[in-house]
Order: C-alpha cells, then structure tokens, then sequence
C-alpha cells in the first residue's frame, strides 16, 4: 500500500541522502568535504543556514574530527550524522573502531570511491569495507530512492542495535544520478523515527561521574565486551534490520528484503551475488541470460554487516554461485570469501570487476556469468 | 551495554604500599593553613579548620609533597620499616 | 575571586588509591579542576597520563565523568558533547584534560580546529613537557636543551608555545597556569567557564620520574618555573592581554632568580654547562619580550 501522501521528487543519491537525513532531524551534522560525497554535506548546511534543519552544523579540519565530533555528540545522547569517501573514510578510520566499541549509534553515508595513489574519484567498495571487522552495520544501496529509504532505516537501526551505521551509495553511479524519489512524509517518518534514547550507551551529564573507557582490572571484561558488540550485537541487529524494513515498508509502501533482496532464485540452477548499484546492471543480465535459457537468480546483499550468514548458506543448493566484487583483496573480493566460507557443496566462482572505477555494465555480467555457467572462469578471475 | 567505572578507592589497589617514607605531622606545630591538604596530589590529607589534619596512611603513596609545602615543618618524613 | 582554603569543596575529585605516580603535577591541577568544575564539567580525556591514572575498571581514581577517546581527537569529541548539551538543552561544560604530546603535537589539529571554529569547550592542557606516558619520549612541548629517552644527548628545539598559538587563533579566553598556583588556576578556571566559546589554559605540571626529580619537590619546581620566569603566567581575555601575579613582578628581568635554580633540581638539565644555562635565559628573556609586547599592544 503506498502512502497517499508521498511526494515524487528527482533527486541525486546525494541528495537523497541529504532529504532524509533532514527527514530524520539529527542533532548534530559534522563533515568534511571530499569528492564523491561534498554535496551532501552541501546541501546540509543549506538546510541548517536556511532554518529547515534545526541542528547544529560543524565545520570541521578533518574526516577524523568529523568522526569524532559525531562520536561525541552521541555518547552525550544525539542523533549525529556525517559523511564521507575513500580517503576521508581511511582518515578517520581510528575513530570509526572507537565508535563502534562504545556503541555510539551515529549514522555515515558512504559513498563510495577508489582508495589511491594514483588519485582516482571513481568508485570501488573497498572504502565501505574497510569497516567489516568493526562493529559497525553496513548496508548498500542499489537505486537512489534505497538510498533516501536507506538512510532513514539506518537511523532507527543504529539508534535500536546501538551499533554505528554505514549506509554505502555507489560513486557517481548512485551519488551524482538523478533519479524519481517518493519523498516520505515527514508525520510518516515522525511516527517510524522516535526521538533517540539519550541515555545509551552512557548517560554523559555533569555532576554523574560515570566513566567509560579506562583501562580494565581484568582483560576478560574487554574481551567479553568485544564478543558483545562486534559478535552479540551484529547477530541481534539481523532481527533490527529485518522489522525495521518491514515497518518501514508497511507506513511507506517501500521495503526491500531486509538483509538480502531474492531476485528470480526460486526456479534458478545458478545464483549471482553482488551488492551496490551495479545490482540493477546484474538484474538485467539475469533477465537477459534466462531469455537465452540459462536459469540463474541474483542475491543481493543489502546489508553485508550483519552477514547474512542464513540467507547466503542457502545459495549451497545451487550448482554454481558466481559472486562479483567490486573490491580486492589477496584473496580476491571480500563478498566472494565470505560467500565461500558459508558454503560446502556449490561451486563458488569470484570475479572481482569494476575496481578503480573501470566500467562494468549488464553486458559484463552477462559476459561473465557465461563464462562461469561454461567453466572458463573459476575460482577467482578479475575483469578489467 | 558498554564496560562503565565508577569512582572508587583503590582503583590501582591499596597505594600505601608504594611508599618508602612516611608523613607524620606534629600537630604542635601545626598553624592550620591548609597547604599539606590543598597540594596533596594523592587526596589522602583531611584537614577541617582547629588544626586537624589527618593522613589516610592506606593510601598515601608517600611523595612528601606535604612536608615540602608546609610553611613550618610540622610534617616530618620517617623511613618506613623494612 | 575570593580564594580561601577552608571554603572550596571537601569533596574528592582525585580519589585515592589511583594509578598516579607519587608527587605527581598533574593530579594536583586535577584537584583544582574539581574543586572548580567538578560538578559542571564532563571530561574528555585522550590517551596520555591522565587515562592511566583513572586506574582499572570498573572503579575510577576520579570522581568526574570521563569519556576516554582516541590520542588525537579530544578537542573534536568534546565539540561534539558541547553541540550535544547545547541542542539538548543540558547545563554544563565540554573541557578536555589532556597532555602536551595529546595537545601539541596529535592533537593539534583537532585544537586548532576547534580553536577557529570558537567551539564552546575548554580546553587544558597539562604540560609535564614529554611524553611520559609512554615513558619520558620528547614532544614539541619539551623545552630546549631537556634529556629526554628519544634526546639523549638533549633536546635541540625549542619548545611549541601552544598558548600563545591559541591566543593568536584569537579565541576568546586563553590562560596559562602553574600547579605551584592554585588560587591563580582556580581563578582562571572559574573565569573560562563564564565565557562563551573556544577556552585554554595552559597549566605548568612538573613530573618527578620525567623530569628527574624527587617526588617531594613537584610544587618547588613548578614555583621556580614562575620565579625564574621559565613559566609566565599570563591571560588573553576578550582581546586584552596581561600577566598575573606573581610573574608580574618577573617583568623585570633582575627580579628573577636565576635559571640555574630551577634547572639544578632536575636531572634532565644536569649535562648543562654554565654557557647552556646562559644561552637558555637569553631565549627566555626573549620569549618575554614577545609576552610583554602583546600585553602592550593588547592592553
């Protein structure tokens, strides 16, 4: 059922970012720029200059001061919100880790950019998943109105698993596009984001002299507290992200899957894996590959922290799991090791493509996917 | 949620332990100014007005900054015994 | 300001039993802090001494509330609990507690931005002038000439005047203090918080083991710092620039005594010769010359 008041809008990913987080009325906005992700920012402070956000914009020296004043302002019980790419993500990669172990709920768009030298503004996923051992949720967005929708849910996630939240938005593809947006309501997005908690993790308030972070009398307390969130908390946020989705979906007429999108699996022989908005390039493949009567599905991840370990595992009854990575590692990408490991009968092949900004459209998925079905390609190949 | 501490003693356990000299204050002499209590950096120097000026031997890590600071010699360093 | 002994706070904000070395500067300053803020105030501490001598969790040898935080961000972590307070509508202050290496050299990037931005925090900085932490390694903050373990043959730079580098920042209050100077610190700490915006202050913290000297001595030393006019207590309040006492009278260079009286009770001065010594008054009479220009021209 679609909300009788939603507005239609065009809107850049950056942009629809930027509409919801207003939406969600954070308190405090820190940021530094960097290409990909400046007009976010922009059109933030606009909104705070202008008088139709009432939160408190900081302009800050760095990407790790905007982390860290974000962090701060959520350990004092705000909703906080910054964003970033590539680099800027690097920079203050300390104090996402510090975030994260004090459950400080802050939300950060990604969007996602090539790590350098050389310099290089086109996108890669290497950035967003340096956060994987973390603590912090991850999620990617396909289409720009699941950014707008994304970016909202992640508020509520964070703020409900008390775990910093990473929403990912493809480089240029998703942040620099226009597309059609349904603007939720602002009464719809009240009544789906409550006001934050601004007594968790901690209640910082002057004249309570509690202390968080001094060193521990016994390491067991530390490390049982690592097992809390970066183990206990993720698999818990599962279930977070799942009926947040759901709610979401019933005000709004908008919800996509929870962790994972299914797309034409049910019959299929093989499955595709990727996440981002290449996911809409790899739906077109599916299409077109079944037109020539190759019967294969695609899993999407939406979020890649938590894992969905339940819904990948499912992709063992499938013959062949060909996974696509727009990021590399020694072992080839991230998703095709962890896809690997939760499987022990299908036959996993990883093509790691798109790296470095290099094209890769619904033709190189085709492609692609042809070659594995044919077993030209196996184990890890990369497409350049 | 997240490992929080509270103010407490002994946080680095009972610091009297540390200490080779000890601080022993001849009230006698005491002209009740304070300074012992003011700079004592380990907070174990009571004093209220009327010359009562007690040391929390639990704790006191022994430094001597009290005798340094007090304007009349009243607080004398004494080896601890072995 | 009426400063009497018998009527601050009996309460403890340093708690005994802590993890801090005996005669340690720094914790006397953290005294004077509490006595001041302690019910106002919620820290922010980076890494450095003063995260170690909470001592272990769960208890805290400090009765404040604290939020530990990464080496180089205390300054923007507090902006962020000011900007908090602030939309929330919670009474109190931001103020880091941080050292000189957490300050002058990390941390200065997140100070100084802090500092242009006029975020409403305050901002102290104990100087026991090296990284002590780690155990005794130099930092900007070190002055000339000072063994430490990575100037073992002494210290060839001159030591980073973060104050006054705030004070050009143009921030609203910006203070040194020495811990031999409770009334003054007192003062200044009650003064920053009524005012709105980016504060300093500066505070002077001799440390026995860094600075080889014995424990007793901590309050000697830092006095003979301001005697010897090696540390100048000075304010920048709104624009107006002056010394405070007792460094006004240090004005004049023949009331100070000599620098070897200060530098002889410390055993990383010891390799100096009397030319050393000579060479290091002659950049202090020139640092106040600097001090005594601004509070002419700031006046």
């Amino acid at each position: 059922m679609k909300a009788l008041t939603a507005q239609k809008t065009a809107l850049t990913g950056n942009y629809a970012v930027a509409y919801a987080v207003k939406a969600a009325k954070p308190h405090v906005i820190a940021a530094y720029p960097i290409t990909p992700q400046t007009s976010i920012v922009e059109k933030l402070s606009e909104f705070v200059e202008k008088g139709e956000l009432s939160a408190r914009f900081v302009n800050v020296e760095s990407e790790f001061a905007a982390m860290s004043v974000v962090y701060g302002a959520a350990m004092a019980g705000a909703r906080a919100f910054t964003a970033t790419s590539s680099h800027g993500l690097l920079y203050m990669y300390e104090a996402t880790w510090w975030a994260a172990l004090s459950r400080a709920p802050v939300v950060m768009a990604v969007v996602t950019r090539t790590i350098g030298p050389p310099w290089n503004i086109h996108v890669e996923h290497n950035d967003i998943l340096t956060l994987r051992d973390s603590g912090w949720i991850i999620g990617m967005a396909e289409t720009v109105q699941e950014v707008f929708d994304m970016t909202l849910q992640a508020f509520r996630i964070a703020e409900a698993a008390l775990l910093p939240t990473a929403i990912g938005l493809d480089g240029f593809i998703l942040s620099h596009s226009t597309e059609p947006v349904e603007v939720t309501p602002q009464d719809i997005v009240d009544k789906f984001l409550p006001p934050r908690r601004p007594d968790a993790p901690i209640t910082l308030r002057p004249g309570e002299p509690v202390i968080f972070g001094n060193l521990p009398s016994d390491n067991r307390i530390h490390a049982r507290h690592k097992v809390a969130t970066v183990y206990e908390a993720q698999n818990q946020a599962k279930d977070i992200i799942k009926k947040t989705d759901e709610e979401y979906g019933k005000l709004t007429g908008r919800s996509y899957g929870g962790l994972v999108e299914w797309y034409k699996t049910g019959d299929a022989k093989y499955a595709a894996v990727c996440m981002g908005a290449w996911c809409s390039d790899a739906k077109a493949a599916v299409d077109a590959l079944r037109r020539r009567g190759i019967p294969i599905g695609l899993m999407r991840v939406r979020f890649l922290r938590p894992f969905p370990s339940e819904e990948v595992a499912k992709l063992d009854q499938y013959e062949k799991v060909i996974v696509f990575d727009r990021d590399i590692t020694p072992l080839g990408g991230v998703l095709g090791v962890e896809v690997r490991a939760h499987l022990t009968r299908a036959e996993v092949v990883n093509i790691v493509a798109g790296i470095a900004g290099v094209d890769f459209d619904a033709q190189g998925f085709l492609d692609a996917v042809q070659k594995a079905v044919e077993g030209q390609y196996r184990g890890v190949e990369f497409v350049i | 949620m997240i490992p929080l501490s509270k103010p407490a003693p002994a946080s680095a356990g009972i610091t009297g332990t540390w200490r080779t000299y000890k601080p022993v204050v001849s009230l006698d002499k005491c002209i009740d100014c304070g300074l012992c209590w003011l700079y004592c950096p380990e907070s174990v120097i009571d004093w209220e007005k009327g010359h009562k000026v007690t040391i929390d031997y639990t704790y006191c890590k022994g430094c001597g900054i009290c005798a340094d600071v007090c304007p009349v010699k009243a607080i004398n360093m004494i080896p601890e015994e072995a | 300001m009426s400063f009497r002994l018998d009527q601050l706070p009996k309460k403890r904000y340093v708690v005994p039993g802590n993890a801090a070395c005996a005669g340690c500067g720094m914790m006397i300053g953290w005294k004077i802090l509490g006595m001041a803020l302690g019910e106002e105030a919620v820290l922010t501490i980076p890494a450095s001494c003063a995260s170690v001598v909470q001592g272990l969790s769960p208890k805290s040898g400090i009765a404040m509330p604290i939020l530990n935080v990464p080496f180089a961000s205390a300054a923007a972590v507090a902006t962020g609990i000011a900007e908090a307070f602030k939309t929330l509508g919670v009474k109190g202050h931001a103020v880091v507690w941080a050292g000189d290496g957490g300050t002058a050299d990390i941390g200065f990037a997140t100070l100084s931005g802090a500092a242009e931005r006029n975020s409403n925090i305050l901002y102290i900085m104990y100087d026991n002038e090296a990284y002590m932490n780690t155990g005794i390694q130099r930092s900007s903050s070190t002055p000339r000439a000072a063994w430490t373990t990575t100037t073992p043959m002494g210290k060839r730079e001159r030591k980073k005047d973060v104050a006054l580098l705030m004070a050009m920042h143009g921030a609203p209050y910006v203070a040194t203090a020495s811990i031999a100077y409770p009334q003054d610190f007192y003062r200044k700490l009650k003064r920053a918080a009524e005012v709105e915006g980016f504060k300093f202050i500066h505070l002077h913290t001799p440390c026995p083991p860094g600075w080889r000297f014995d424990p007793a001595k901590t309050v000697e030393v830092a006095r003979l710092a301001v005697e010897t006019g090696a540390w100048i207590l000075w304010e920048y309040d709104n624009g107006k620039f002056k010394l405070n006492p007792p460094s006004t009278i240090y004005a004049d260079k023949n009331k100070r005594k000599p620098l070897k009286e200060y530098l002889k009770l410390q055993g990383r001065f010891a390799h100096l010769t009397d030319n050393d010594i000579k060479n290091l008054e002659e950049e202090i009479d020139a640092k106040w010359q600097t001090i005594l220009a601004l509070a002419k021209t700031f006046s």
